[in-house]
Parts: C-alpha cells; structure tokens; sequence
C-alpha cells in the first residue's frame, strides 16, 4: 500500500518472558515500520498482550532487545513508554466517566508534564486540536454521555496528545458497529499518512485485510510468520493462528428438512416503553435464528424482554405452543428460556468462585438433596458431564473461573445455561473475547443444540457470525424489526442496509 | 490446542494431600497462631491458664460470636453494618425497660429481638428498595438506636435486679462445668457454619456477593438475598444482647460502643472479604478468639489498655496484609 518510508522504527530482538512455568514469549522477532498499519492476530494466550504490555513497560523482559530507532531501549514504565513515544489504547475502556472529555484527554498529558502548575489554557487549546482530525467529539461533554465507540476515540485521543508515534490498538472494534469502526479505520489510516505506526491487534480477518499493511501472526508464545496482507490470504492467517488448518469456520447449516414445522418460540406485538416496539416472530424447531442490529437499537433489550431480566414489557410470548405468563425470570428459566449474557465478566460467571458452582447456580436445587444440602458430589458431576460436552479445558472443577481463559469462560457460562436443559437459549455475544478455536468450537455446539430441537437465538455485532451460523437473521432497528434475510439474502450489504438506512432514505433510494 | 479432553485432569487434581489442602486453608494458619499464643502465654502468666481465665475468656467472644457470624454473612453477600453495637445494646434496653415496666423477661426479650429484626427490616429495605449504601444507611442507624439507647434510660444503666433466675440462668448458668453462654455459642456456630457452607439458600449468599449482577441474570432474587441477610445480621444482634442482659443483670445503653470495628476486624481477619463473595464461619470465629486472647493476654501482662486498641489494629493490618499477598500469590 501507501508507504512511503520504510525506515524500521521499533524493532523486536529475541525477547523472552515467562511467568512462572508458563513461557508466555519465547525468543520473539517483530519489526515496525514508519507510519505503517501492522496487524497482530493469534488466538488468546498466544502472546500478543505480553509482548504489548513488555513494549508499553507495563512487563518486563527476561532476556532480548527492544530497539527504538536504531538505540537499544530499556523501558520501564508506561510512563516510559509514553516519553519515548508510545501510546498504548487498551481494550478496556479506562476513563474517568465522570469528569470531561477534555479533561481526560488531560489526565495522562498533566502526568508526565514537568510544570508545577497546570496550564489549562493550552491543554485545552490541544484537545481541541486533536480532535479536529479525529471527529466532531465536543471536548466539553462528560464521558459518561459519550457512546462506546466515541469513548475510544477520547482514548485514542488521549495518547495523541502525547506526541507518540507509535500507537498500540488493542481489538478497539469490539464494541464498535460497522459503521463506527469504519470511521476508526479512516482516521487510523489519517494517522499513518502523518507516519505514526500503528500496531493493530485483531481477532477479525476482515479487518485486517481490509484496513491494514502487513500482519504478524502469534501462537503459544511465538512469531510464527509477518507478510504484506496484499500477499496472503485470510485463511492462510487464521491456519498459522491456530496451528492447524480449519476447513470450515462455520459449521454446516441446517440440513434440508432440518427446520421443523413446528415452532418454538412465537413472539407477537411485543413493546415496551421506551426500548422496542410492536415485535412480532417466530422461531422454528432446528433452526437457528440470528438477531443483528446496530448497537443501542435494542437487540438485547427484545430478548431481554422476553425472559423477563428486565423492562416493563407488553404482548405476548409462546414457548413450544404454550402461552407464557412470565412474571420474573426465574419463571423464564423454569419454563426452560435462558439469556446468555453478553458481558462475561461482568455479568455471565462468577470469576472468583468455582467452575462448579458457577455451572449449578441457575438453579442449585438441581444439585441437592431433600433439605436444600448441596451435594459436592452431584455438582461436581454436573459440571464435569457438561465441561465433557463442551471440550472445557481446565485444571479442577474446584479452580475459580478466573484462571481460565475467555474461550473457556464462555463455555463454563453456556454449560451453565444447559445445566436447566433449556428449550430455548438466547445468545447475546456468544463469541466475544473468544479465540478462533474455541469460537468454531462454540458454533458447532449452537447448531447441535439446534439439531437436537434446542431453540438458539443469536445475538452478535459480527455479521460475518451471524451469516456463518444462522438458518435466518431479524434486523432491528431503532426498537424495532426492519426486516429478515435467510438464505442467499443474507449478505453483509443487506443487513447493514436493513440496520442502518431508515425508511424515509430508503424510499427516495 | 488439540481436542484431548483435559477433564481427566481434574481428578487427579482434586486429589491434593490432605495435609496440603489443609495448609492451605486460611483457618489454619489462624488455629496455628492461635495457639502459639496460647502457648506462650501459658509461660508468661501463671493465671493464664486457670479454668477461671479459660472460663472468663470464652464467655468474652461466645456472645461476640454471634455478632460475628452475622456480620460475616452479610459481608459475603456484599453489605456491611455498621449498627451492630448500638442495636445489641438497643436490644438490652428495651428488653430492661420494658421488664421494668412490669412485662415478663421473656416476652419483654421476644419484643425486643423482634424489634431488632425489625431494625434490620428497616435497614434492608433502605439498601434494596431505596438504593442507598449498607455503610450510610447502618451508620446512620448505628447513631440513632444509640441515642434510643440514651433516652430510654436518660443515660443511666438499668438495674435489672429482680429477674427471675431462670432468665439470668441464660448468661450466668452452666451445664456440668460449662457456661450456657458457650453451648448456645457453639450451636450457632456449629449450625450456621453447616449451612452456609451447605445449603442452596445461603450458596445464593456467595452467588450475590461475588457479582450481584451475575446472580440477578442467574435467576436470583439478589435483592430479597440482601434483604434477608441485613435483617439477619440485626437479628443476632438482638439475641446477643439478650444474651448479655441475663449475664450483667442490667442494661447498660453505652454498651458495645466500637464493637462493630472489632466484629468487622475479626470477620475480616478471617478470611471475609469487603468486596462479598468470600468468608467462613470458622474463620471468623477464629478470628474472634484471636483478638479476644490478645486482649487478655495484654491484660494480665498489665500492658496498659491504652495500647490494646492499637495492638488490635496491627493485628488487622498485618493479617489483611498477609492474606492479600497470600491471594496474589494464588492468583
């Protein structure tokens, strides 16, 4: 693509780092060059945030060489990092909600400024200067008002303010839509042209491709392989990756006769207040059926609505021919329909208590005696046949689900919602944070759970997912359903067109 | 990444040596201590080991040690109460003052434990349906059942002189050689213990505090948890002082001034966590025995009560201290 310079600017030289036992980097090459997008794929736990972190001076190096324009470097501090030009957004977002944006821009130039006194005038004067290039952010709301996707502009913002020029993007469009990270794709490109170097970490091989110069490609603590993206293809990625090669991403679809007549879930003229409106479908035996929408348009909230985990919620709801009456959603689970939630950690598992009893706790009973005693014994038991089923990888079942990695997690979550055998679950995000293996792995457990006449509902903002596991997607927008592809309809185009464009655009068009 | 199922691992995983497990535990190293205490000043003082100073100093914790289980409970789920002192002696007063005014001990008791429940009632409902902070809400509490405690009795103790023996046989009685105070002590001990460990209704206790949004998306009713947990935690506090009107013979509406510190302190060292989500019974009433036996043993080396407190609060912090790199390490 469009490098001009080739000068290398940040250069790797066998670098090590273990933590305990465990080799997190063995012996790693990696080179920058000026003003260039380079991506960084490899499956969690392969290295990439031990290396980001070593080169931020959050870790330390047990052996090897980081050269910074040409001078070996050692840099022990993020402080450091920031002095010598380094700017590192990571992927969670960590802003003071509460104060400015203008002012957070501020926290991290006042921390490394020399001055006794803070010069307001200038730094304000600045804010306002980065974000001139970056987007129309006025420097004076409060973060907490900010959407997702702009709070991580303010992140990147904030280590522009500090002259760097290389610049470190940890997955920052996993809580973007397409449309949002379309635009962060524009203004990373922007800064490249300016020659800062961008070292872009991506689970997502569209993104790479399209958006970025060359890849590197980790596993098990390793630089596998670095070429221009023009001169590889996605699957020759995700290989190196994962160390074998995957056919298939997606599992097969529904087989010819699969879908039943018969219909699991009916939803009809479902409102509430403010979040959804007038929403009506249904969901047939076997299938698959995905949901997809732009973030804020009220996916999760419509299924939310359904179980009962919240909102004041209007219309009625048929499980397998019944008619519910759900009053809270321990009713919901009763009936056999769980909500899969889209934020792990923060809602999904329980990451200091055990394997255990976070597979037993939609419904402990399950795993007690007559006098409400649980049984060590039979809960162990359970979470051990669904752990089998679902290839859990893990020490104990005794071990907190915080020493597992996200793949991992996420399973110990949806072995959680089988533990009740449901007749329906609702996935929202069932892949985030996930890896390449363990995600194919996730797919293929949905479409057996399908097969065996489970109901699954998908909620994801990948749509490449979406189309990859689903029989059929509903598109919402703005609270309500703006309409639904299957088959040959389900194109990236068609469902952007269907969650972005509103009827009005779509009726001069 | 090949597709072995690691399970098999876990078998052999949970196999760990007794003795290695059990070093590991939290209340070891605390009974281990405990001990060595025990031990030295065995040495140190001849009065130390007498069955009087034995007998003196399990009565000292046996009624703390329903406050502490309590406050270990409600710490698990996620809250804290800081009312416990001033509502045991609000239990104490009004128990005296309603006996003084010609009610039967044992109603008069019944009234005031409801009374306390009710407390708690008052405080749940602040947290859960107003949404207020258990530290505010207790704190604010804690100040006014104090001063309840004051105008019930203009700031004077009551002289309770003319209970019935069989009521004061609840503090001062023994059976054989030990104290009733210590086998109520022990059977709420021992049954709070089985159950929190046990039962489904106390695991969505642990479920709460350990993420509350996670248990409300498992299907837990967290406010109700919460709910039941402070009121609880008031209720033993209106046993305890009870418990402590039949030993004194007299309501003191000063009494317990500061004990929630020591209740939280022993709670804590014990392995409960501010943050919920973790806690033992046993530890926790390790953890009681702990800062009891230190301030009996400073009292009979005759170290001045003045550097008690600040003996106390070392001990806080160095086992806090030890505990967090102890869990670092883990992690």
């Amino acid at each position: 693509m469009n490098i001009v310079m080739q000068d290398v600017i940040l250069k790797i030289e066998n670098l090590s780092k273990s933590f305990g036992p465990v080799k997190a980097l063995r012996g790693v090459n990696f080179e920058l060059k000026k003003g260039e997008i380079h991506a960084i794929a490899g499956e969690n736990g392969a290295g990439k945030s031990t290396l980001m972190n070593v080169i931020d001076g959050i870790l330390q190096p047990d052996s090897g060489d980081i050269v910074l324009d040409g001078k070996a470097v050692k840099i022990s501090s993020p402080t450091m990092a920031q002095q010598l030009g380094i700017g590192f957004v990571h992927q969670e977002i960590a802003l003071c909600p509460d104060v400015s944006v203008a002012e957070n821009i501020f926290m991290a130039t006042t921390n490394v400024s020399r001055s006794w006194l803070m010069d307001y005038k200038k730094l304000e004067r600045e804010a306002v200067d980065v974000f001139r290039q970056l987007s129309d952010i006025d420097p004076s709301v409060l973060v907490k008002n900010l959407s997702i996707s702009n709070q991580q502009l303010v992140e990147i913002a904030k280590a522009l303010t500090l002259d760097c020029r290389i610049l470190i993007l940890d997955e920052p469009t996993a809580a973007l839509t397409e449309t949002e990270a379309q635009t962060l794709f524009g203004i990373m490109r922007n800064l490249a042209d300016q020659g800062i170097s961008i070292i872009y970490i991506s689970h997502r091989m569209v993104e790479i491709f399209d958006n970025c110069d060359r890849v590197s490609v980790f596993r098990d603590g390793q630089h596998i392989v670095t070429n221009d993206v023009a001169d590889i293809q996605p699957s020759d990625v995700v290989n190196a990756m994962v160390g074998r090669v995957i056919d298939n991403l997606y599992p097969e679809k529904a087989a010819e006769g699969a879908i039943s007549e018969e219909t699991v879930l009916k939803v009809k003229g479902l409102s509430e207040v403010t979040r959804f409106h007038d929403v009506s479908f249904e969901l047939k035996k076997g299938e698959i059926l995905g949901i997809a929408g732009l973030i804020g348009a009220g996916r999760s909230e419509i299924v939310k609505g359904i179980c009962q985990l919240e909102g004041d919620v209007t219309g009625d709801v048929w499980l397998n021919g019944e008619k519910l009456a759900l009053r809270n959603y321990q009713d919901s689970i009763a009936k056999g329909m769980v909500y899969l939630s889209e934020d792990r950690k923060g809602d999904g598992v329980f990451l200091d208590m055990s394997i255990a009893s976070n597979v037993s706790a939609l419904k402990v009973e399950q795993v007690a005696g007559p006098l409400g005693l649980i049984q060590t014994g039979a809960e162990e038991a359970q979470a051990e046949a669904l752990g089998r089923k679902l290839n859990l990888k893990c020490g104990s079942l005794s071990d907190p689900v915080s020493s597992l990695s996200g793949g991992n997690q996420q399973k110990v979550a949806i072995a959680k919602m089988l533990s009740v055998n449901p007749r329906l679950i609702f996935l929202d995000e069932p892949t985030r944070g996930v890896d390449v293996g363990a995600k194919s792995e996730i797919h293929k457990i949905l479409r057996d759970l399908a097969n065996d006449g489970v109901g699954i509902v998908v909620i994801s903002s990948e749509l490449p997912e979406l189309i990859g596991v689903c029989d059929r997607v509903l598109v919402v927008r703005e609270g309500r359903i703006s309409g639904q592809v299957t088959g040959e309809e389900m194109t990236e185009e068609n469902i952007m067109h269907l969650a972005s464009v509103t009827d009005a655009q779509a009726s001069v068009a | 990444m090949d597709n072995t199922v690691n399970l098999a691992q876990a078998d052999s995983a949970d196999n760990t040596p007794f003795l290695k497990r059990l070093f590991r535990m939290r209340e070891t190293g605390l009974i281990v201590i405990i001990l060595a205490l025990f031990l030295i000043m065995s040495f140190a003082s001849p009065y130390f080991l007498t069955w009087a100073n034995m007998r003196a100093m399990s009565m000292a914790f046996a009624v703390d040690g329903l406050l502490v289980i309590g406050m270990t409970i409600l710490l698990i789920s996620g809250g804290i109460d800081l009312s416990v002192g001033s509502v045991t002696a609000l239990a104490m007063v009004i128990a005296g003052w309603l006996f003084l005014s010609g009610v039967n001990p044992w109603v008069a008791s019944a009234m005031a434990i409801a009374l306390c429940t009710g407390i708690g009632a008052f405080m749940g409902f602040f947290v859960t349906r107003v949404g207020l902070h258990h530290f505010i809400v207790s704190l604010a509490i804690m100040v006014i059942a104090r001063g309840a405690c004051l105008l019930f009795t203009g700031g004077r103790p009551l002289g309770l002189y003319t209970l019935p023996p069989e009521f004061k046989f609840i503090g001062q009685g023994t059976i054989g050689p030990i104290p009733i105070v210590i086998v109520i002590f022990l059977v709420f001990v021992i049954a709070f213990d089985f159950m929190l460990r046990r039962t489904t209704m106390f695991r969505k206790v642990f479920y709460t505090g350990s993420n509350e949004k996670a248990a409300a998306y498992s299907g837990i009713r967290t406010k109700k948890v919460i709910f039941l947990t402070t009121t609880l935690c008031s209720t033993l506090c209106g046993i305890a002082g009870i418990i402590y009107m039949a030993r004194f013979g007299s309501a003191q509406p000063t009494f317990g001034l500061g004990l929630e510190l020591t209740i939280i302190a022993a709670a804590v060292i014990g392995g409960a966590s501010l943050n919920g989500g973790s806690g033992s019974i046993l530890g926790a009433i390790l953890g009681v025995i702990l800062l009891s036996l230190v301030s009996s043993s400073l009292a009979l080396l005759d170290v001045s009560v003045y550097w008690q407190d600040i003996i106390r609060g070392s001990i806080l912090l160095a086992a806090v201290t030890i505990d967090h790199y102890l869990n670092k390490r883990r992690g």
